[in-house]
């Protein structure tokens, strides 16, 4: 029989560990509220951006932007979005699984593979793999700035610019709901096209000014806010996974707790039991 | 719906404006252009100034963009702009120390890169002071 101290200390610890899991849970859930309000209001922006895009792929400009001409892939770019902290469920593993897949079927094509990788957690995952890390960057924090993401990104498109890659991809978590992320994979360069119906089959835009300023504004405008779109949803798929992760270790710390307790009070039962047993026992003899 | 184009107004903070219009005025790099429905395709850059929004009904609507793009379709307009805001939301006092820190800084010595940033919070700064005098001179 377990002694009653052993089985004491036992359900103190584990409370104190549900205390710290529920704290987090309660953290998690008040940062995944104002992180998918920042995911909402840069939304717009960054669908309205992809479809000025895909018009402009449709479009037939005398100045053709290297973002937006097909080459043949020799090598291809990935930009990963990971979190920083870990205790978030299976976001990030999840995440990983879907870039090593896009790796491989890169790969059998015969295609070398340059990762962009922010959050600390992607960086010690893909390090492991001894594949090139173009840029990377780590602590982000709950409120991602586009200055900050901008540093690495640059590294990619200057690569992709030099002609080092030839298409470039990005992944990160998409948010669906609070209990749903989904590992998504975006092609960014060249900018895929989005078919309209609606325009015409030949046509082109007036530009003011010139084409190639408009465009390269423009294009780096759309990539910033891809990424930061990207990183934004990261940071809610990952408040939102880490509130779920906590809820069940609360929980799971409370049905332990249920039975550590159930097992302590048989244990002190049968230590009454026994020493009634043994008052009896001496009454009869005497 | 012939006679309107549909007008969208989204910055990286979040969407000002969507809705119909019959006009709309915007400050574009080389000067104001003004769209109307079924205007060509144009794709332009924007500097910091006003957006005027005319619905169909009702009172020209008016807003502030800190620089853009702007994309016209036939049927609609597309503004990306970098920050925006309803006119009537700008803050006086907030532009004004803009301004003081803008001008504190280029009369200091700085490097190109700075000059730069410091002009294009100028730039901004005097945009919607602009654009608050005009409103208040509307309002009376």
């Amino acid at each position: 029989m377990p002694g009653t101290k052993e089985i004491r200390t036992k359900i103190a610890s584990v409370k104190s560990t549900q205390k710290i899991t529920k704290a987090m849970e309660m953290v998690a859930a008040s940062k995944m509220r104002r992180a998918q309000d920042r995911m909402k209001l840069a939304r717009p922006y960054a669908a309205k951006m992809r479809s000025v895009i895909g018009n402009l792929t449709q479009a037939n400009p005398d100045y053709r932007h290297s973002f937006l001409v097909e080459r043949e892939p020799k090598s291809i770019g990935i930009v990963i979005i990971s979190t920083d902290r870990g205790l978030c469920g299976g976001l990030n593993t999840n995440l990983f699984k879907n870039v090593i897949y896009l790796m491989r079927e890169w790969q059998q094509k015969g295609a070398s593979v340059n990762l962009c990788i922010l959050g600390s957690k992607g960086l010690a995952f893909f390090r492991r793999l001894g594949l090139p890390i173009l840029g990377s960057v780590t602590g982000l924090g709950d409120r991602p700035h586009v200055k900050d993401l901008i540093g690495a990104v640059k590294v990619m498109l200057d690569a992709y610019r030099e002609g080092k890659i030839d298409r470039l991809f990005m992944v990160n978590a998409q948010f669906v709901n609070t209990m749903t992320q989904r590992p998504l994979v975006q092609q960014l360069l060249p900018a895929g096209s989005i078919k309209d119906t609606e325009l015409p089959s030949h046509w082109d835009y007036i530009y003011e000014p010139e084409a190639m300023r408009i465009l390269d504004g423009l294009l780096m405008r759309y990539i910033e806010s891809q990424v930061y779109q990207g990183s934004v949803e990261n940071v809610a798929c990952e408040m939102a996974a880490r509130m779920v992760a906590m809820k069940s270790a609360s929980d799971n710390a409370g049905n332990l707790i249920g039975d550590l307790q159930l097992v302590y009070n048989k244990a002190r039962q049968a230590a009454i039991t026994k020493e009634l047993a043994e008052i009896v026992g001496g009454a009869a003899a005497v | 719906m012939a006679n309107t184009i549909h007008v969208d107004i989204v910055s990286a903070e979040g969407e000002i404006f969507s809705g119909p219009a019959k006009m709309v005025f915007l400050p574009a790099a080389e000067g104001e252009i003004g769209v109307a429905p079924r205007h060509a395709p144009l794709l332009a850059l924007l500097k910091a100034g006003e957006v005027r929004v005319q619905p169909p009904e009702g009172d020209e609507q008016s807003f502030y963009v800190g620089g853009g793009a702007l994309e016209v379709q036939p049927t609609k307009v597309t503004v990306l702009a970098d920050t925006a805001a309803r006119a009537a939301d700008l803050d006086e006092a907030a532009a004004l120390a803009a301004r003081q820190r803008a001008e504190e800084a280029l009369a200091g010595k700085i490097d190109k890169l700075e000059q730069a940033e410091a002009l294009a919070e100028l730039a901004r700064a005097a945009a919607q002071l602009k654009l608050i005098q005009r409103l208040r001179k509307i309002r009376g």
